[in-house]
């Protein structure tokens, strides 16, 4: 029953009812890091790292935090794990750091795993909601690191800072830039749900009006007022 | 260049050459989610600039005067994001108490601006360049516009796709608003040249 459940879970966050092409959530860090290969690498490692650990932190606090501040204490918990990421970042490559600049302390409004928190580590206990962190976070890494493999490779004929392309080659200087990034992301939802939705059409035509139309704000407006 | 002209500079470039929304991605969430009516759009837009305009001031002075000083800069993320929900909360119990009118059109809108990454996207980018007071300044409220003018447009636009275009079942939703704001940005990247900041 139990590996049932995590196995249900993993499988929710990563396919059917992932963060990035179906809930359309975390899009920011989607279109801001993949224009090169190493940078999303770096970034989804720090962001299953928080996703992870900070679902795990509110799961275990979730019978003592206030129901009424409970959003500023999942921020704060949040925020600390993010500034563990910065740091070590920072410490080890700060190349890398350098280069995702605002985007690590971004991952603090990064609603997936606010939404994470707030839907799923607040009502389950700690390891489902460890599990639960680290594969919505898996999920988003490999939307992610598809889309950076595709825009490195035709923006600058590289992959991971090497040029695989010959001199053929004319780099799409678009796709390195920020249009290219929208369309890409458009693209990728296009095949995913062109192919792999069509058989729920009708009954998909409203939920996902609904998931587009009302990411964990709504939410996380109850929570506040 | 003088000081205040660097900071007008500042401004301009934060709404048209590097628009926080089209060129940085900052506020994607609430975009695509926000984007369906003009009206909602006008509103959140300017509730967006107002409390960029003034987080922007409270963070550079707490970066400044008490961050730096104390050698605390890491902490700086916790800093930003309890001054963020708390002008907010702030914000919200004022204009509630003072006017019912205004409660009305940007109430429902503030406590959707805590998370919108936008805000703290700006105050991070402007402790990274290194902006002075003014320049500060006018970057927050010019990332604010910026974003207000994205995302009016961007309901313009899909108010008129709603009455009479035909979307692929693929598209629909998030693809299509995604591919407008891609046409968006390269129509913004028109303007890339006439200022440039660091």
């Amino acid at each position: 029953m139990k590996s049932y459940k995590f196995r249900q879970v993993i499988k929710e966050n990563v396919g059917i009812n992932n963060p990035v092409f179906v809930q359309i959530l975390g899009i920011c860090s989607t279109l801001a890091v993949t224009n090169v290969l190493k940078n999303t690498v770096v970034m989804c490692a720090g962001l299953v790292f928080v996703t992870g650990l900070s679902n795990l932190t509110v799961s275990i606090l979730r019978k003592y935090i206030p129901g009424r501040i409970r959003m500023m204490v999942e921020t704060l918990i949040i925020a600390a794990y993010v500034i563990i990421v910065d740091v070590v970042l920072k410490a080890f490559i700060p190349d890398i750091s350098r280069q995702l600049g605002p985007y690590v302390g971004l991952i603090i409004t990064n609603c997936i795993i606010m939404g994470r928190a707030e839907a799923f580590a607040l009502s389950n206990p700690p390891t489902l909601s460890l599990v639960d962190g680290l594969s919505s976070g898996l999920g988003y890494s490999y939307v992610l690191l598809i889309i950076a493999f595709l825009r490195e490779l035709l923006g600058s004929g590289a992959i991971w800072g090497f040029r695989v392309l010959g001199d053929w080659w004319t780099n799409w200087n678009i796709m390195i830039m920020a249009p290219g990034a929208f369309f890409m992301l458009a693209l990728f939802i296009w095949v995913v749900k062109g192919n792999f939705m069509k058989e729920k059409q009708t009954a998909s035509a409203s939920p996902q009006a609904v998931s587009a139309g009302s990411p964990p704000q709504p939410a996380s407006a109850g929570g506040k007022s | 260049m003088t000081e205040g002209l660097f900071a007008f500079g500042v401004f301009f470039a934060a709404i048209f050459t590097n628009n926080i929304l089209l060129t940085n991605y900052l506020g994607m969430c609430s975009f695509l989610a926000v984007s369906k009516e003009i009206k909602t759009s006008v509103g959140l837009g300017m509730a967006v600039i107002f409390v960029m305009t003034c987080t922007s001031v409270i963070n550079w002075l707490i970066y400044y005067y008490v961050l730096v000083p104390y050698d605390i800069v890491y902490l700086r993320f916790i800093a930003f994001i309890i001054v963020i929900a708390a002008f907010v909360q702030l914000v919200e119990m004022v204009i509630e108490r003072l006017s019912d009118a205004l409660y009305a059109a940007l109430g429902i809108f503030l406590p959707l601006i805590t998370v919108n990454c936008a805000i703290l996207g700006a105050s991070l980018f402007m402790v990274i360049r290194e902006y002075t007071f003014l320049s500060g300044l006018a970057f927050g409220a010019g990332s604010g516009i910026g974003w207000a003018i994205a995302i009016i447009a961007m309901a313009g636009i899909r108010a008129k796709l709603n009455i009479r275009s035909k979307v692929p079942f693929g598209l629909t939703g998030a693809g299509i608003t995604l591919v407008i704001a891609g046409i968006m940005a390269l129509a913004f990247m028109g303007f890339a040249g006439m200022i440039t900041i660091t």
